[in-house]
């Protein structure tokens, strides 16, 4: 092996110890009075993540979070979040692909219409759903008429939660196929591979890192979903009454139990967190 | 006739007709933007052409413009696998899953699939790489393994897209003769601005120019006496041809070339060919040469038969053979035709092949 050639030996993502050393040897140095405002930055996120652990009341902490509406509300927005997971990554996977891979006139509008949600008051989303699927909404007579009532059950959160969430997954997704680019499926059409086979061999495991993430930043925004869901869901325990309404709820009638909630509420976005993190490494 | 195809593309100003023989290889020379890449984009199904028809092995493949019937075949159904300059194997298959891909796309069970792509990985020198990722391969370790995907695939029509151009020059030589191993008897088109590769890879070339054929021919033709200016200017090659005798190629008696073996050695006896550039060659005239002492081990004695002029030298042809000086040189030589002189040439400037 050549020296020249040897460089192409060089694994294709740095290990973590020679990624830091690259780190430390910045040619340019970052102006220092940037500390100031970016500690300030910091301080002003988790001072009150401090806080609100610093209120937690320890000696009740385990009866509160176990008590019959904690538990329900619990599991119901981990079951509610999951099921709006999965029906971001089946809608979204398609759309973020047309959206990356397709070129046609009103693109450009397209993408922004599906990215409202995103900028959108929740509580507007959730009440544009009612008008659509409600009772009298738009397809609600219809689908009152097959005998379907969506709005106030625990389908009515899923939808929300899919509502304002689908956009995050879809941003992330198509952002990592822009970025693998076409080049490999181009080289697996060659091959002879017909689309659904470079789409399922190519294309997914390829994207799979932003998948992940886009996945994972999709259930934070479910888990933490309330104004669309109260709006549109309502606000009935164990089937309708998420954690974020619990402790909406709570905070009235006792703020312990709602400080306890919140808790358990920010050890899943740390841990999910956690996740998107090691997923964007694995990239 | 295995490939003809006639094709414009007004969007890059191309419009090409070219003909494919069965087990042909056809190298496609050419300034950058002269409408190569184009071509083979057509023939991949990648450019759609505003007019055109294709035909492998009497398919139409693309068949569009006025009056035509708006055939334009998937990429993926006309059997025209593409190598380009990046190996661009896939990332998150290690080299054989990779070799294995093409079979596998067309139903090939996993196991017979994996069996071929062993063999394939052997056949190109690389079978002990199976199991490594693209990113623990070389430049020239990950292109052989992308021809031996893109063989794998069993393409009608191999498409080359100057597969040598990414790879360090140490590496050239060996890839272009696994490649002319493995092009031998298939039907090609490789895409080129190296003379050598259109030589040594392939049986014609045709030279595009601003989207157009300028020139086409056999390629030792093409390359030794260039009609275009591109050909002219990248080529204009000196090949001469002989037998391998004590490592030199033997033209005839007294014309023994020596020079630097490009790839495996051929065996004594064997058709062997010698190339050098114009621009390599010094001229003496003939009293001069008796007191020449020096490193240049070729020297041809030989008659000036044509002076050409050329910007701002002077080629001047012997036979078959060309040399470049400058215009004072000349006239200090006072070269006419007729005039005999010795043509000179470091042996580190000439390159043999067995052929």
């Amino acid at each position: 092996m050549t020296p020249a050639g040897a460089s192409w030996r060089r694994p294709a993502s740095p290990s973590r110890n020679s990624r830091q050393a690259v780190r430390s040897q910045r040619p340019v140095d970052v102006p220092r009075w940037l500390f100031l405002p970016a500690l300030l930055g910091a301080l002003f996120v988790l001072l009150p993540l401090v806080a609100i652990v610093a209120k937690v009341d320890w000696g009740s902490f385990f009866s509160l979070v176990t008590s019959e509406g904690s538990r329900a509300a619990f599991w119901l927005s981990l079951r509610t979040s999951a099921a709006s997971t999965l029906a971001c990554v089946v809608l979204g996977v398609p759309m973020a692909l047309l959206l990356a891979r397709w070129d046609f006139p009103g693109l450009g509008l397209l993408r922004s219409l599906v990215l409202i949600p995103l900028v959108l008051p929740p509580v507007v989303g959730g009440l544009a759903l009612l008008y659509t699927f409600g009772r009298r909404g738009l397809l609600g007579e219809s689908l009152d008429a097959l005998g379907i009532q969506v709005a106030f059950s625990t389908i009515a959160v899923v939808m929300a939660q899919t509502f304002v969430a689908m956009p995050f997954l879809v941003l992330s997704l198509e952002g990592a196929l822009r970025t693998a680019g076409d080049r490999f499926e181009v080289v697996a059409a060659s091959l002879g591979a017909p689309p659904t086979t470079v789409f399922r061999r190519i294309t997914l495991p390829l994207v799979l890192p932003g998948l992940v993430s886009g996945a994972v930043l999709a259930f934070a925004r479910s888990l933490g979903e309330f104004g669309a869901t109260i709006t549109f869901a309502g606000s009935l325990q164990g089937r309708t009454r998420t954690l974020p309404l619990e402790i909406y709820l709570q905070r009235e009638t006792d703020p312990d139990a709602a400080v306890a909630l919140a808790l358990v509420l920010l050890v899943v976005a740390v841990l999910v967190i956690g996740v998107a993190r090691h997923g964007r490494t694995a990239l | 006739m295995s490939v003809r195809f006639s094709a414009t593309v007004p969007d890059r100003q191309v419009r090409v007709d070219l003909e494919v023989a069965d087990g042909e290889t056809l190298a496609v020379l050419g300034p950058n933007g002269s409408g190569k890449s184009t071509v083979l984009g057509v023939l991949a199904g990648l450019v759609r052409p505003q007019s055109g028809r294709i035909t492998l092995d009497d398919r139409v493949l693309t068949d569009v413009g006025p009056g035509a019937p708006g055939v334009q075949v998937a990429p993926h159904d006309r059997r025209t696998a593409l190598l380009g300059q990046d190996a661009l194997l896939f990332p998150h298959l290690d080299a054989l899953e990779n070799v294995a891909f093409g079979p596998r796309s067309r139903g090939t069970d996993r196991r017979t699939a994996r069996a071929d792509a062993q063999r394939w990985l052997d056949e190109l020198g690389v079978g002990d790489l199976a199991d490594r990722r693209p990113g623990q391969l070389s430049g020239g370790q990950a292109q052989r393994v992308a021809v031996a995907r893109a063989l794998a695939a069993e393409p009608r029509l191999l498409l080359l897209d100057e597969p040598m151009a990414a790879l360090d020059v140490a590496v050239q030589p060996a890839l272009r003769q696994v490649l002319r191993r493995v092009l031998q008897e298939r039907t090609a088109i490789v895409v080129t601005h190296d003379p050598l590769d259109a030589l040594l890879l392939a049986d014609r070339v045709v030279v595009l120019e601003q989207g157009r054929v300028v020139e086409s021919g056999p390629s030792t033709d093409v390359l030794a006496r260039p009609r275009s200016a591109f050909a002219g200017r990248l080529a204009g090659l000196n090949l001469l041809r002989g037998t391998w005798r004590d490592g030199a190629v033997h033209v005839r008696d007294g014309w023994d070339v020596h020079g630097r073996v490009e790839g495996t050695a051929p065996e004594p006896g064997h058709d062997a060919i010698a190339a050098f550039r114009p621009q390599a060659v010094a001229v003496y005239r003939d009293a001069a040469r008796k007191t020449l002492l020096g490193s240049p081990r070729n020297a041809f004695d030989v008659r000036v038969t044509e002076l050409e002029p050329r910007a701002d030298l002077l080629r001047v042809h012997a036979g078959d053979l060309a040399a470049d000086v400058t215009v004072q040189a000349a006239a200090e030589l006072e070269l006419v035709v007729g005039t005999p002189v010795t043509f000179v040439v470091k042996a580190t400037e000439v390159a043999l092949y067995g052929l």
